[in-house]
């Protein structure tokens, strides 16, 4: 049970680290960072309430980055991001965000990110475990178009659930107009923040960026409404599993090409072959290749038939008695709101259909598996 | 009868010649939601430190190791329908099985109470 750290460098905190103290989170090292996995609700618990009314989550610790264009012109800038990711970013509107991938020569994904446009300039959201090296990767590439500003000042809560709207509502004016992927600057709580609707649960809900020595007093008037809990990264991880999500590291990688990572919805016409802007990104030989013709393997749903939970790594075998896998899971554990143990993991693209038959070894057991439709759980976006 | 712990947070009720084993209400409030509970096999000899059973939280999967030799006599079914016994009553309603000891002295070497509590201190 006890997680392994990789080096020895002092945890670095987020400005609601003493919040989470306060509130008896208990602390564990994720990406460098000092973070709650749960609080004394406890992960099934905030799991559920987050589904059933709003969880409140410390985001923090991902990368927030402005790209201004030198031109002074968005469009140069979008123009510029596009050089690094398949997505179509020259189409997102003022007031809209888009899931991206940074993708490397080879197909693979170096990270996943959100783009929003807020009109003067584009603004990321990266992972944390990949923030330097994103940061890196952007200066290396567009410094001739772009400024590139990490925004490391800023802290960023994510608050989730049916009830997350009525909850913002009574801090911010703006928030129940808003649709899902909507994101732009609003005031929240008399504080100048960047606020989108989005989230990482399948459920409806919004990310608020805020000025770092303002985060801890806007959590607190957000967690002081009945409605809403502290939410750990453990129940952020079970809430993503079953919405079908990626993550990072996991489930994707630079290994894994968007088009393996079923996550070629998020690629527009205008980048594919035929299309506007085709190309131009980096393995945009294979990737396109393979939205034409298909992928080897494919990332898939995976319902384990009995009761226990198939973790991450687990290999997976076309039948009880064969000797070599044919693949592994990627992420696994228990969905509390399907009450039954989920995975998602990659599979030969001829089995990666919904119903197709697997197992799983564990324990020195072949545990028969279904691949199944993703989202587990269907999601609440507000379109 | 007496009731003795393990440094792995096992307890044992001995009465006579057989042990009841379940895990401590330590150790269920560190594991954090039990979902899933795999039991040994009526009949199956366990050896001492051998893993006995499988006790999956929403984080992670734990062995429960046998604190002594013996002979499984019973399992306790109503874990498998319902794992969140553990979570509930650890040290009661949640046993995980029943063992004939092989060997009483092998019971030298664990903890009582008062030992337990310090351990866990």
């Amino acid at each position: 049970m006890m997680l392994a750290r990789d080096d020895q460098s002092p945890l670095k905190r987020t400005p609601l680290h003493a919040l989470h103290v306060a509130r008896g989170g208990k602390m564990v090292p994720f990406a460098g960072y000092d973070m709650p996995v749960q609080y004394a609700t406890g992960v099934l618990r905030e799991h559920l309430h987050t589904r059933k009314l709003a969880g409140l989550f410390d985001v923090s610790h991902m990368g927030q980055i402005a790209l201004r264009p030198k031109s002074g012109k968005l469009e140069d800038a979008a123009l510029a991001l596009e050089r690094l990711v398949p997505q179509d970013i020259v189409a997102v509107a003022v007031g809209r965000q888009r899931y991206a991938q940074f993708t490397n020569g080879a197909g693979g994904i170096l990270d996943d990110l959100m783009v929003a446009n807020f009109g003067s300039h584009l603004f990321l959201v990266v992972n944390a475990a990949c923030k330097a090296a994103d940061e890196a990767h952007l200066r290396a590439h567009l410094s001739d178009v772009c400024e590139i500003e990490p925004l490391a000042g800023r802290a960023l809560i994510a608050l989730q659930g049916p009830k997350a709207e009525s909850v913002l509502a009574t801090v911010c004016a703006d928030a129940a107009a808003m649709r899902f992927m909507d994101a732009g600057p609003h005031v929240v709580d008399g504080i100048d923040c960047f606020l989108s609707r989005s989230g990482y649960t399948g459920e409806d809900g919004f990310e608020i960026s805020v000025p770092a020595e303002r985060a801890e007093s806007l959590a607190t008037r957000l967690l002081a409404n009945s409605d809403v809990l502290p939410i750990g990264l453990g129940a952020r991880d079970s809430l993503r599993l079953e919405a079908g999500l990626c993550l990072y590291g996991h489930d994707i990688d630079t290994t894994t090409t968007p088009v393996e990572g079923a996550l070629e919805w998020s690629i527009q016409k205008s980048r594919r072959h035929g299309g506007a802007r085709a190309g131009g990104f980096p393995g945009a030989d294979k990737i396109l290749a393979q939205l034409a013709n298909g992928a080897p393997r494919r990332r898939v749903g995976l319902k384990p038939e009995g009761r226990a939970p198939v973790r991450e790594g687990a290999p997976l075998f076309a039948d009880t008695t064969s000797s070599e896998p044919i693949g592994a899971v990627t992420s696994g554990g228990f969905g509390p709101s399907l009450n039954a143990p989920i995975a998602m993991g990659y599979l030969p693209s001829p089995l990666a259909v919904a119903g197709a038959p697997v197992f799983a070894e564990l324990r020195g057991q072949r545990l028969p598996l279904r691949v199944t439709a993703m989202p587990f759980v269907p999601n609440t976006y507000k379109r | 009868m007496t009731t003795l712990f393990t440094s792995d947070h096992e307890w044992l009720r001995i009465e006579g010649d057989v042990a009841t084993i379940g895990v401590t209400d330590y150790a269920q409030s560190q594991l954090g939601d039990v979902v899933f509970v795999e039991l040994p096999k009526v009949g199956r000899k366990l050896k001492k430190a051998e893993a006995a059973a499988v006790v999956e939280s929403v984080k992670a999967a734990s062995d429960v190791y046998a604190p002594i030799s013996g002979e499984v006599l019973e399992v306790n079914e109503a874990l498998a329908a319902e794992p969140a016994l553990v979570n509930s009553d650890a040290g009661g309603k949640a046993w995980f099985f029943k063992l004939k000891i092989a060997d009483k002295s092998e019971l030298g070497g664990l903890m009582d109470e008062a030992g337990y509590k310090a351990h866990t201190a």
